[in-house]
Protein backbone atom coordinates (compact mmCIF):
# COMPACT_ATOMS: atom_id res chain seq x y z
CA UNK A 1 0.00 0.00 0.00
CA UNK A 2 2.81 2.22 1.32
CA UNK A 3 4.76 1.34 -1.82
CA UNK A 4 2.13 2.40 -4.58
CA UNK A 5 1.23 5.55 -2.46
CA UNK A 6 4.99 6.44 -3.08
CA UNK A 7 5.54 4.85 -6.67
CA UNK A 8 2.35 7.38 -7.48
CA UNK A 9 3.72 10.25 -5.88
CA UNK A 10 6.75 9.95 -7.95
CA UNK A 11 5.09 9.52 -11.02
CA UNK A 12 2.95 12.28 -10.57
CA UNK A 13 6.17 14.54 -9.43
CA UNK A 14 7.85 13.19 -12.90
CA UNK A 15 4.64 14.37 -15.29
CA UNK A 16 4.44 17.48 -13.12
CA UNK A 17 7.94 18.14 -13.56
CA UNK A 18 7.13 17.82 -17.62
CA UNK A 19 4.41 20.27 -17.49
CA UNK A 20 6.20 23.08 -14.73
CA UNK A 21 9.48 22.98 -17.92
CA UNK A 22 6.58 23.63 -20.44
CA UNK A 23 4.58 25.92 -18.48
CA UNK A 24 8.06 27.67 -17.70
CA UNK A 25 8.89 28.01 -21.25
CA UNK A 26 5.72 29.53 -21.83
CA UNK A 27 5.76 31.76 -18.79
CA UNK A 28 9.80 32.94 -19.96
CA UNK A 29 8.13 34.11 -23.35
CA UNK A 30 5.18 35.95 -21.94
CA UNK A 31 7.32 37.43 -19.57
CA UNK A 32 9.62 39.34 -21.98
CA UNK A 33 7.14 40.03 -24.74
CA UNK A 34 3.19 39.57 -23.96
CA UNK A 35 3.53 36.75 -26.29
CA UNK A 36 1.10 33.41 -25.37
CA UNK A 37 3.45 30.90 -27.97
CA UNK A 38 1.34 28.61 -28.91
CA UNK A 39 4.14 27.48 -30.85
CA UNK A 40 5.93 26.40 -28.21
CA UNK A 41 4.30 23.04 -28.87
CA UNK A 42 6.20 22.44 -32.44
CA UNK A 43 9.63 23.38 -30.58
CA UNK A 44 8.81 19.71 -28.67
CA UNK A 45 7.51 18.13 -31.43
CA UNK A 46 10.53 18.96 -33.91
CA UNK A 47 12.73 17.58 -30.93
CA UNK A 48 11.17 14.48 -31.21
CA UNK A 49 11.43 14.14 -35.26
CA UNK A 50 15.20 15.32 -34.80
CA UNK A 51 15.58 12.42 -32.24
CA UNK A 52 14.22 10.23 -34.97
CA UNK A 53 16.39 11.86 -37.57
CA UNK A 54 19.50 11.09 -35.76
CA UNK A 55 17.90 7.74 -34.55
CA UNK A 56 21.29 5.59 -35.91
CA UNK A 57 23.30 8.16 -34.55
CA UNK A 58 24.97 8.05 -30.85
CA UNK A 59 22.60 9.26 -28.26
CA UNK A 60 24.39 12.09 -27.34
CA UNK A 61 24.64 12.89 -30.79
CA UNK A 62 20.52 12.51 -30.96
CA UNK A 63 20.01 14.91 -27.78
CA UNK A 64 22.49 17.52 -29.00
CA UNK A 65 21.08 17.59 -32.24
CA UNK A 66 17.51 17.58 -30.55
CA UNK A 67 18.36 20.61 -28.54
CA UNK A 68 19.98 22.54 -31.15
CA UNK A 69 17.20 22.33 -33.52
CA UNK A 70 15.02 23.12 -30.81
CA UNK A 71 17.05 26.29 -30.30
CA UNK A 72 17.44 27.35 -33.94
CA UNK A 73 14.00 27.11 -34.67
CA UNK A 74 13.01 29.30 -31.72
CA UNK A 75 14.99 31.85 -32.64
CA UNK A 76 14.16 31.82 -36.04
CA UNK A 77 10.17 32.34 -35.03
CA UNK A 78 11.40 34.86 -32.87
CA UNK A 79 13.00 36.72 -35.45
CA UNK A 80 10.65 36.23 -38.60
CA UNK A 81 7.17 35.98 -36.83
CA UNK A 82 7.47 37.93 -33.64
CA UNK A 83 10.29 40.32 -34.34
CA UNK A 84 7.86 42.00 -37.23
CA UNK A 85 5.01 41.83 -34.61
CA UNK A 86 6.97 43.22 -31.73
CA UNK A 87 4.64 46.01 -29.21
CA UNK A 88 1.59 44.65 -31.48
CA UNK A 89 -1.77 43.45 -29.38
CA UNK A 90 -1.44 40.53 -27.32
CA UNK A 91 -4.13 39.00 -29.44
CA UNK A 92 -2.83 39.40 -32.51
CA UNK A 93 0.75 37.53 -31.28
CA UNK A 94 -1.58 34.61 -29.84
CA UNK A 95 -3.06 34.81 -33.13
CA UNK A 96 -0.01 34.71 -35.11
CA UNK A 97 1.45 31.89 -32.80
CA UNK A 98 -1.54 29.73 -33.31
CA UNK A 99 -0.73 30.47 -37.38
CA UNK A 100 2.56 29.92 -36.83
CA UNK A 101 2.06 27.00 -34.56
CA UNK A 102 -0.68 25.12 -37.40
CA UNK A 103 2.22 26.34 -40.75
CA UNK A 104 5.16 23.76 -38.92
CA UNK A 105 2.52 21.07 -37.96
CA UNK A 106 0.75 20.86 -41.09
CA UNK A 107 4.51 21.59 -42.67
CA UNK A 108 5.59 18.18 -40.83
CA UNK A 109 2.31 16.11 -42.19
CA UNK A 110 3.09 16.91 -45.26
CA UNK A 111 6.88 16.07 -45.19
CA UNK A 112 6.78 13.33 -42.82
CA UNK A 113 3.30 12.49 -42.92
CA UNK A 114 0.99 12.68 -40.02
CA UNK A 115 0.60 8.66 -39.01
CA UNK A 116 2.14 7.90 -35.42
CA UNK A 117 5.77 6.83 -35.60
CA UNK A 118 6.84 4.60 -32.87
CA UNK A 119 10.60 5.72 -31.37
CA UNK A 120 12.45 4.45 -28.97
CA UNK A 121 14.86 6.89 -27.21
CA UNK A 122 17.00 6.22 -24.64
CA UNK A 123 15.76 2.53 -24.13
CA UNK A 124 18.34 2.06 -21.17
CA UNK A 125 15.92 4.25 -18.89
CA UNK A 126 13.31 2.27 -18.95
CA UNK A 127 15.14 -0.26 -16.62
CA UNK A 128 13.45 -0.37 -12.78
CA UNK A 129 15.53 0.88 -9.97
CA UNK A 130 15.00 -0.38 -6.95
CA UNK A 131 15.28 2.55 -3.88
CA UNK A 132 14.80 1.10 -0.39
CA UNK A 133 12.69 -1.55 -1.31
CA UNK A 134 10.53 0.68 -3.92
CA UNK A 135 11.16 -0.11 -7.22
CA UNK A 136 11.05 2.82 -9.70
CA UNK A 137 11.67 3.34 -13.58
CA UNK A 138 14.85 5.42 -14.26
CA UNK A 139 13.35 7.58 -16.51
CA UNK A 140 10.80 8.91 -14.02
CA UNK A 141 14.40 9.47 -11.82
CA UNK A 142 16.22 11.24 -14.21
CA UNK A 143 12.93 13.62 -15.68
CA UNK A 144 12.67 14.58 -11.53
CA UNK A 145 16.30 15.00 -11.68
CA UNK A 146 17.02 16.64 -15.11
CA UNK A 147 14.18 19.11 -14.11
CA UNK A 148 16.07 20.09 -10.71
CA UNK A 149 18.90 20.89 -12.83
CA UNK A 150 17.55 23.20 -15.54
CA UNK A 151 15.17 25.01 -12.92
CA UNK A 152 18.56 25.38 -10.74
CA UNK A 153 20.24 26.81 -13.66
CA UNK A 154 17.44 28.84 -15.07
CA UNK A 155 17.01 30.35 -11.41
CA UNK A 156 20.86 30.86 -11.61
CA UNK A 157 20.81 32.78 -14.81
CA UNK A 158 18.01 34.41 -14.00
CA UNK A 159 19.29 35.51 -10.41
CA UNK A 160 22.98 35.81 -10.72
CA UNK A 161 23.60 36.87 -14.36
CA UNK A 162 23.60 40.57 -15.72
CA UNK A 163 21.52 38.98 -18.78
CA UNK A 164 19.11 37.35 -16.15
CA UNK A 165 19.14 40.42 -14.70
CA UNK A 166 18.11 42.38 -17.82
CA UNK A 167 15.60 39.95 -18.66
CA UNK A 168 13.86 40.14 -14.99
CA UNK A 169 13.81 43.53 -15.37
CA UNK A 170 12.33 43.51 -18.98
CA UNK A 171 9.71 40.89 -18.02
CA UNK A 172 8.76 43.62 -15.07
CA UNK A 173 8.34 46.70 -17.26
CA UNK A 174 9.75 46.47 -20.60
CA UNK A 175 9.49 50.71 -21.24
CA UNK A 176 11.67 51.01 -18.13
CA UNK A 177 14.27 48.87 -18.68
CA UNK A 178 15.00 49.97 -22.33
CA UNK A 179 15.65 53.23 -20.98
CA UNK A 180 17.86 52.03 -18.62
CA UNK A 181 19.63 50.64 -22.00
CA UNK A 182 18.27 47.24 -21.71
CA UNK A 183 18.54 45.74 -25.39
CA UNK A 184 15.01 44.44 -26.36
CA UNK A 185 16.68 41.85 -29.27
CA UNK A 186 18.93 41.02 -26.89
CA UNK A 187 16.84 39.90 -24.07
CA UNK A 188 13.56 38.74 -26.41
CA UNK A 189 16.28 36.37 -28.12
CA UNK A 190 17.47 35.04 -25.35
CA UNK A 191 14.18 34.21 -23.46
CA UNK A 192 13.53 32.38 -27.14
CA UNK A 193 16.72 30.89 -26.93
CA UNK A 194 15.74 29.12 -23.69
CA UNK A 195 12.45 28.19 -24.11
CA UNK A 196 14.25 26.62 -27.35
CA UNK A 197 15.94 24.56 -24.36
CA UNK A 198 13.78 23.79 -21.79
CA UNK A 199 11.40 22.76 -24.88
CA UNK A 200 13.92 20.15 -26.10
CA UNK A 201 13.79 18.61 -22.64
CA UNK A 202 10.56 17.96 -22.27
CA UNK A 203 10.34 17.31 -25.50
CA UNK A 204 13.58 14.33 -25.02
CA UNK A 205 12.00 12.70 -21.96
CA UNK A 206 8.15 12.98 -23.40
CA UNK A 207 9.35 11.37 -26.41
CA UNK A 208 11.33 8.79 -24.32
CA UNK A 209 8.21 8.03 -21.80
CA UNK A 210 5.25 7.87 -24.58
CA UNK A 211 7.51 5.88 -27.29
CA UNK A 212 5.75 7.71 -30.16
CA UNK A 213 5.99 10.57 -32.43
CA UNK A 214 3.18 12.55 -33.95
CA UNK A 215 2.87 16.39 -35.58
CA UNK A 216 0.45 17.38 -33.12
CA UNK A 217 1.77 15.65 -29.85
CA UNK A 218 3.47 18.99 -28.62
CA UNK A 219 0.11 21.02 -28.47
CA UNK A 220 -1.74 18.97 -26.22
CA UNK A 221 1.21 18.87 -23.66
CA UNK A 222 1.34 23.01 -24.20
CA UNK A 223 -2.52 23.67 -23.78
CA UNK A 224 -2.33 21.86 -20.51
CA UNK A 225 0.74 23.89 -19.46
CA UNK A 226 -0.40 26.45 -20.67
CA UNK A 227 -3.71 26.34 -18.05
CA UNK A 228 -0.78 25.73 -15.56
CA UNK A 229 0.65 29.43 -16.26
CA UNK A 230 -2.77 30.86 -15.68
CA UNK A 231 -2.97 29.31 -12.25
CA UNK A 232 0.76 30.14 -11.35
CA UNK A 233 -0.13 33.72 -12.34
CA UNK A 234 0.45 34.90 -15.81
CA UNK A 235 3.66 36.78 -16.53
CA UNK A 236 5.40 35.37 -12.72
CA UNK A 237 8.15 32.36 -13.48
CA UNK A 238 7.97 30.84 -9.88
CA UNK A 239 4.14 30.88 -10.92
CA UNK A 240 4.51 28.91 -13.99
CA UNK A 241 6.43 26.63 -12.70
CA UNK A 242 4.42 25.34 -9.83
CA UNK A 243 1.28 26.23 -11.92
CA UNK A 244 2.70 23.49 -14.67
CA UNK A 245 3.41 21.15 -11.88
CA UNK A 246 -0.10 20.99 -10.12
CA UNK A 247 -1.46 20.75 -13.24
CA UNK A 248 0.76 18.10 -14.19
CA UNK A 249 0.82 16.08 -10.66
CA UNK A 250 -3.04 16.34 -10.56
CA UNK A 251 -3.26 14.78 -13.46
CA UNK A 252 -1.84 11.54 -12.65
CA UNK A 253 -2.90 11.56 -8.91
CA UNK A 254 -6.53 11.88 -9.56
CA UNK A 255 -5.89 8.59 -12.29
CA UNK A 256 -5.04 7.35 -9.03
CA UNK A 257 -7.37 8.06 -7.14
CA UNK A 258 -10.55 8.59 -8.48
CA UNK A 259 -12.93 5.49 -8.25
CA UNK A 260 -12.55 3.23 -11.74
CA UNK A 261 -15.60 4.55 -13.43
CA UNK A 262 -14.47 7.82 -13.46
CA UNK A 263 -11.14 7.86 -14.13
CA UNK A 264 -11.46 8.47 -17.90
CA UNK A 265 -12.84 12.11 -16.66
CA UNK A 266 -10.11 13.03 -14.76
CA UNK A 267 -9.42 16.08 -16.74
CA UNK A 268 -12.65 17.11 -15.76
CA UNK A 269 -12.06 17.25 -12.47
CA UNK A 270 -8.52 18.57 -13.34
CA UNK A 271 -10.00 22.07 -14.78
CA UNK A 272 -13.05 22.32 -12.04
CA UNK A 273 -9.65 22.40 -10.03
CA UNK A 274 -8.53 25.26 -12.25
CA UNK A 275 -11.93 26.79 -12.19
CA UNK A 276 -11.43 26.94 -8.43
CA UNK A 277 -8.33 28.35 -8.24
CA UNK A 278 -8.95 31.11 -10.47
CA UNK A 279 -12.21 32.10 -8.62
CA UNK A 280 -10.19 32.36 -5.51
CA UNK A 281 -7.18 34.00 -6.99
CA UNK A 282 -7.49 35.74 -10.14
CA UNK A 283 -4.38 36.83 -10.89
CA UNK A 284 -3.01 33.38 -10.20
CA UNK A 285 -1.20 32.02 -7.01
CA UNK A 286 1.51 33.51 -7.42
CA UNK A 287 0.85 36.97 -9.58
CA UNK A 288 3.89 38.84 -11.17
CA UNK A 289 4.63 41.99 -9.86
CA UNK A 290 4.29 44.06 -13.14
CA UNK A 291 1.25 43.45 -14.26
CA UNK A 292 -0.23 44.20 -10.68
CA UNK A 293 1.22 47.02 -11.39
CA UNK A 294 -0.46 47.60 -14.72
CA UNK A 295 -4.32 46.86 -13.66
CA UNK B 1 12.56 85.10 -25.16
CA UNK B 2 15.77 86.82 -23.30
CA UNK B 3 18.05 84.06 -22.33
CA UNK B 4 20.33 85.18 -19.93
CA UNK B 5 23.81 83.66 -19.68
CA UNK B 6 24.74 80.21 -17.46
CA UNK B 7 25.64 80.59 -14.16
CA UNK B 8 28.59 78.36 -14.98
CA UNK B 9 29.23 78.54 -18.96
CA UNK B 10 31.59 76.01 -20.08
CA UNK B 11 30.38 76.17 -23.98
CA UNK B 12 28.96 79.17 -25.82
CA UNK B 13 26.24 76.63 -27.45
CA UNK B 14 23.51 75.12 -25.22
CA UNK B 15 24.02 71.18 -23.97
CA UNK B 16 20.33 70.63 -25.74
CA UNK B 17 18.20 72.59 -27.82
CA UNK B 18 15.05 71.92 -28.65
CA UNK B 19 13.36 73.95 -32.01
CA UNK B 20 9.98 74.22 -33.06
CA UNK B 21 8.92 70.94 -31.61
CA UNK B 22 5.48 69.73 -33.10
CA UNK B 23 4.30 65.98 -31.36
CA UNK B 24 1.63 64.28 -31.98
CA UNK B 25 -0.64 61.42 -31.60
CA UNK B 26 -2.70 60.52 -34.15
CA UNK B 27 -4.84 63.58 -34.40
CA UNK B 28 -4.13 64.80 -31.40
CA UNK B 29 -1.66 67.28 -31.18
CA UNK B 30 0.46 67.61 -28.13
CA UNK B 31 3.28 70.05 -28.47
CA UNK B 32 3.12 72.77 -31.21
CA UNK B 33 6.39 74.61 -32.00
CA UNK B 34 8.61 74.07 -28.53
CA UNK B 35 11.73 75.74 -28.39
CA UNK B 36 13.78 75.28 -24.85
CA UNK B 37 17.14 75.64 -24.77
CA UNK B 38 19.25 74.42 -21.74
CA UNK B 39 23.19 75.24 -21.00
CA UNK B 40 25.40 73.62 -19.04
CA UNK B 41 25.35 72.94 -15.20
CA UNK B 42 21.95 74.65 -15.30
CA UNK B 43 18.84 73.57 -14.13
CA UNK B 44 16.07 74.27 -16.36
CA UNK B 45 12.20 73.76 -15.41
CA UNK B 46 9.76 73.06 -17.28
CA UNK B 47 5.93 73.48 -15.19
CA UNK B 48 2.50 73.48 -16.39
CA UNK B 49 -0.73 71.93 -15.85
CA UNK B 50 -1.97 68.61 -16.06
CA UNK B 51 -2.08 67.85 -19.83
CA UNK B 52 0.36 70.54 -21.07
CA UNK B 53 2.35 68.29 -22.89
CA UNK B 54 5.30 68.00 -20.00
CA UNK B 55 5.93 64.11 -20.44
CA UNK B 56 5.48 64.19 -23.64
CA UNK B 57 8.38 66.86 -23.80
CA UNK B 58 10.58 64.18 -22.04
CA UNK B 59 9.51 61.08 -23.89
CA UNK B 60 10.53 62.97 -27.14
CA UNK B 61 13.91 64.22 -25.87
CA UNK B 62 14.73 60.05 -24.75
CA UNK B 63 13.66 59.18 -27.92
CA UNK B 64 10.29 57.28 -27.00
CA UNK B 65 8.57 59.70 -29.18
CA UNK B 66 9.33 60.20 -32.90
CA UNK B 67 8.59 64.29 -33.48
CA UNK B 68 6.38 65.11 -36.32
CA UNK B 69 8.26 68.17 -36.96
CA UNK B 70 11.28 70.13 -35.10
CA UNK B 71 14.80 69.74 -34.05
CA UNK B 72 16.26 68.34 -30.79
CA UNK B 73 20.32 69.21 -30.72
CA UNK B 74 22.37 67.53 -27.71
CA UNK B 75 25.91 68.70 -27.98
CA UNK B 76 25.60 69.60 -31.67
CA UNK B 77 24.01 66.01 -32.47
CA UNK B 78 20.50 65.55 -34.00
CA UNK B 79 18.49 63.18 -31.36
CA UNK B 80 15.86 63.04 -33.87
CA UNK B 81 15.35 59.08 -34.89
CA UNK B 82 18.29 58.17 -32.95
CA UNK B 83 17.17 54.64 -30.73
CA UNK B 84 16.78 55.14 -26.68
CA UNK B 85 19.87 53.56 -26.06
CA UNK B 86 21.74 55.53 -28.14
CA UNK B 87 20.17 58.69 -26.30
CA UNK B 88 21.14 56.74 -22.86
CA UNK B 89 24.68 56.69 -24.23
CA UNK B 90 25.33 59.88 -25.26
CA UNK B 91 24.54 61.02 -21.24
CA UNK B 92 20.97 61.51 -21.62
CA UNK B 93 18.98 59.52 -18.57
CA UNK B 94 15.08 60.20 -17.89
CA UNK B 95 13.53 59.61 -14.35
CA UNK B 96 9.91 59.00 -15.67
CA UNK B 97 6.84 59.72 -13.99
CA UNK B 98 5.68 57.17 -11.50
CA UNK B 99 9.52 56.45 -10.98
CA UNK B 100 9.13 52.81 -12.38
CA UNK B 101 11.04 50.65 -10.24
CA UNK B 102 11.31 47.25 -10.54
CA UNK B 103 9.45 46.23 -7.42
CA UNK B 104 10.12 42.31 -7.26
CA UNK B 105 13.92 43.15 -7.83
CA UNK B 106 16.05 44.17 -4.64
CA UNK B 107 17.26 47.81 -4.32
CA UNK B 108 20.76 46.29 -5.07
CA UNK B 109 19.71 44.97 -8.67
CA UNK B 110 18.03 47.58 -9.48
CA UNK B 111 20.70 50.07 -8.99
CA UNK B 112 22.78 47.55 -11.19
CA UNK B 113 20.57 47.61 -13.96
CA UNK B 114 21.10 51.58 -14.01
CA UNK B 115 24.80 50.52 -15.10
CA UNK B 116 23.17 48.47 -17.91
CA UNK B 117 25.29 50.20 -20.55
CA UNK B 118 28.58 50.11 -18.46
CA UNK B 119 31.61 47.25 -18.78
CA UNK B 120 33.49 49.25 -15.89
CA UNK B 121 32.89 46.60 -12.71
CA UNK B 122 35.16 48.46 -10.65
CA UNK B 123 33.92 51.84 -11.77
CA UNK B 124 30.54 51.09 -11.13
CA UNK B 125 31.25 49.76 -7.86
CA UNK B 126 32.54 52.88 -6.65
CA UNK B 127 29.38 54.86 -8.12
CA UNK B 128 27.38 52.44 -6.15
CA UNK B 129 28.83 53.39 -3.16
CA UNK B 130 29.59 56.85 -3.10
CA UNK B 131 25.75 56.93 -4.17
CA UNK B 132 24.58 54.59 -1.18
CA UNK B 133 26.80 57.22 1.04
CA UNK B 134 24.58 59.87 -0.10
CA UNK B 135 21.04 58.19 0.07
CA UNK B 136 21.92 55.96 2.88
CA UNK B 137 18.36 54.42 3.08
CA UNK B 138 19.50 52.42 -0.18
CA UNK B 139 22.51 50.78 1.80
CA UNK B 140 19.54 49.96 4.74
CA UNK B 141 17.30 48.10 2.18
CA UNK B 142 20.12 47.00 0.42
CA UNK B 143 18.90 43.30 -0.86
CA UNK B 144 15.06 44.39 0.01
CA UNK B 145 12.40 44.45 -2.93
CA UNK B 146 12.20 47.47 -3.80
CA UNK B 147 8.51 47.73 -4.38
CA UNK B 148 8.89 47.96 -0.35
CA UNK B 149 10.55 51.15 -0.27
CA UNK B 150 7.98 54.43 0.84
CA UNK B 151 7.19 56.75 -2.32
CA UNK B 152 10.43 58.74 -1.46
CA UNK B 153 12.85 55.99 -1.16
CA UNK B 154 11.81 54.63 -4.42
CA UNK B 155 12.17 58.56 -5.95
CA UNK B 156 15.70 58.23 -4.29
CA UNK B 157 16.48 54.58 -6.02
CA UNK B 158 14.86 55.86 -9.26
CA UNK B 159 17.30 58.80 -9.14
CA UNK B 160 20.25 57.18 -8.19
CA UNK B 161 19.30 54.24 -10.64
CA UNK B 162 19.15 56.95 -13.56
CA UNK B 163 22.45 58.41 -12.36
CA UNK B 164 24.68 55.40 -12.71
CA UNK B 165 24.70 55.63 -16.31
CA UNK B 166 26.56 58.66 -15.66
CA UNK B 167 24.24 61.37 -17.26
CA UNK B 168 25.69 64.63 -18.37
CA UNK B 169 21.66 65.78 -18.76
CA UNK B 170 19.41 64.13 -15.97
CA UNK B 171 15.78 64.79 -17.04
CA UNK B 172 13.55 63.98 -14.42
CA UNK B 173 9.23 63.99 -15.03
CA UNK B 174 6.89 65.20 -12.29
CA UNK B 175 9.42 63.73 -9.22
CA UNK B 176 7.87 65.61 -6.62
CA UNK B 177 4.30 63.56 -7.29
CA UNK B 178 2.55 61.71 -4.99
CA UNK B 179 5.28 62.90 -2.14
CA UNK B 180 5.20 64.84 1.60
CA UNK B 181 6.22 67.94 1.62
CA UNK B 182 9.46 67.66 3.53
CA UNK B 183 10.70 64.53 0.84
CA UNK B 184 9.83 66.49 -1.88
CA UNK B 185 12.23 69.07 -0.15
CA UNK B 186 14.83 66.09 0.23
CA UNK B 187 14.31 65.40 -3.42
CA UNK B 188 15.25 68.76 -4.54
CA UNK B 189 18.47 68.92 -2.09
CA UNK B 190 19.59 66.08 -4.19
CA UNK B 191 18.51 67.81 -7.58
CA UNK B 192 20.49 70.78 -6.24
CA UNK B 193 23.20 68.83 -4.98
CA UNK B 194 23.91 66.64 -8.43
CA UNK B 195 24.16 69.90 -10.65
CA UNK B 196 26.86 71.12 -8.00
CA UNK B 197 28.75 67.78 -9.35
CA UNK B 198 27.97 69.26 -13.02
CA UNK B 199 25.21 67.39 -13.82
CA UNK B 200 22.75 69.66 -16.24
CA UNK B 201 18.87 69.52 -14.87
CA UNK B 202 15.19 69.57 -16.59
CA UNK B 203 12.89 69.35 -14.86
CA UNK B 204 9.20 68.89 -16.09
CA UNK B 205 6.57 69.99 -12.42
CA UNK B 206 2.89 70.30 -12.28
CA UNK B 207 3.82 72.06 -8.84
CA UNK B 208 5.58 74.54 -10.19
CA UNK B 209 6.27 76.49 -6.55
CA UNK B 210 9.10 74.18 -5.90
CA UNK B 211 10.57 73.51 -9.43
CA UNK B 212 10.54 77.64 -9.69
CA UNK B 213 12.62 77.75 -6.48
CA UNK B 214 15.32 75.69 -7.94
CA UNK B 215 15.57 76.41 -11.36
CA UNK B 216 17.77 78.55 -13.17
CA UNK B 217 15.15 79.69 -15.70
CA UNK B 218 12.13 78.41 -16.15
CA UNK B 219 9.45 77.50 -18.74
CA UNK B 220 5.50 77.64 -18.41
CA UNK B 221 4.04 75.28 -20.79
CA UNK B 222 0.00 75.16 -21.44
CA UNK B 223 -1.80 73.34 -24.36
CA UNK B 224 1.28 72.44 -26.11
CA UNK B 225 2.85 75.73 -26.70
CA UNK B 226 5.53 77.56 -23.96
CA UNK B 227 3.61 80.96 -22.92
CA UNK B 228 6.07 82.46 -20.69
CA UNK B 229 9.63 81.66 -20.00
CA UNK B 230 12.41 83.30 -17.49
CA UNK B 231 14.22 83.01 -14.22
CA UNK B 232 11.91 82.28 -11.11
CA UNK B 233 11.70 86.14 -9.69
CA UNK B 234 11.00 86.88 -13.08
CA UNK B 235 8.63 84.94 -13.88
CA UNK B 236 7.06 85.14 -10.40
CA UNK B 237 6.71 88.92 -10.84
CA UNK B 238 5.04 88.74 -13.82
CA UNK B 239 1.23 89.42 -13.65
CA UNK B 240 0.97 87.40 -16.70
CA UNK B 241 2.16 84.01 -14.55
CA UNK B 242 -1.19 82.74 -13.64
CA UNK B 243 -2.97 83.01 -16.90
CA UNK B 244 0.07 81.34 -18.47
CA UNK B 245 -0.28 78.58 -16.13
CA UNK B 246 -3.92 78.36 -15.73
CA UNK B 247 -5.63 80.68 -18.04
CA UNK B 248 -5.33 78.62 -21.35
CA UNK B 249 -8.17 75.59 -21.74
CA UNK B 250 -6.04 72.32 -22.81
CA UNK B 251 -7.56 71.73 -26.38
CA UNK B 252 -10.01 69.06 -26.84
CA UNK B 253 -8.96 65.12 -25.91
CA UNK B 254 -6.08 66.77 -23.85
CA UNK B 255 -2.85 65.66 -25.05
CA UNK B 256 -1.18 64.02 -21.75
CA UNK B 257 -4.06 61.87 -20.95
CA UNK B 258 -3.70 60.59 -24.86
CA UNK B 259 0.12 60.80 -24.05
CA UNK B 260 -0.07 58.24 -21.32
CA UNK B 261 -1.91 55.61 -23.54
CA UNK B 262 0.69 56.00 -26.09
CA UNK B 263 3.87 55.71 -23.79
CA UNK B 264 2.55 54.16 -20.69
CA UNK B 265 5.79 53.18 -19.23
CA UNK B 266 5.06 49.01 -18.39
Amino acid sequence: MIINVIQNLVDAISVGSLYALTALGIGLIFGVMRLINFAHSELLTLTGYTLLLLNSEPTAVAIIGGVVVAIAIALATERVVFRPLRGADPTTLLIASFALSFFIQKTLALTVGSKTKGIDVLPQLGAQIVIGGVRFQLLKVVTIVVTIVLLGLLSWFLKRTRYGRQMRAAAENFRMAQLLGVRANLVISLAFAISGILAAAVGILFVSQSGFLEPRMGLQLVAIAFVGTVIGGLGSLTGAAVGGFLVGAATVLLQAVLPLGLREFRELFVYLLVVVILLVRPQGLIPAPGLRQRV
Amino acid sequence: MQRRQSPTPQDDRPILAVSDLHVAYGTITALRGITVRINQGEIVAVVGPNGAGKSTLLSTIAGLVRPRQGQIQYRGHSLVGRSIEDILRGGISLVPEGRHIFSAMTVEENLLLGATIRNDAREIDADIDSLTGRFPILRKRWQQPAGRLSGGEQQQLAIARALLSRPSLLILDEPSLGLAPGIIDEVYRILLEQRSRGTTILVVEQNATRALEAADYTHILSAGAIRLSGTSKQLLENPQFDAAYFGVAPPEGSSDRDHKRHSKLG
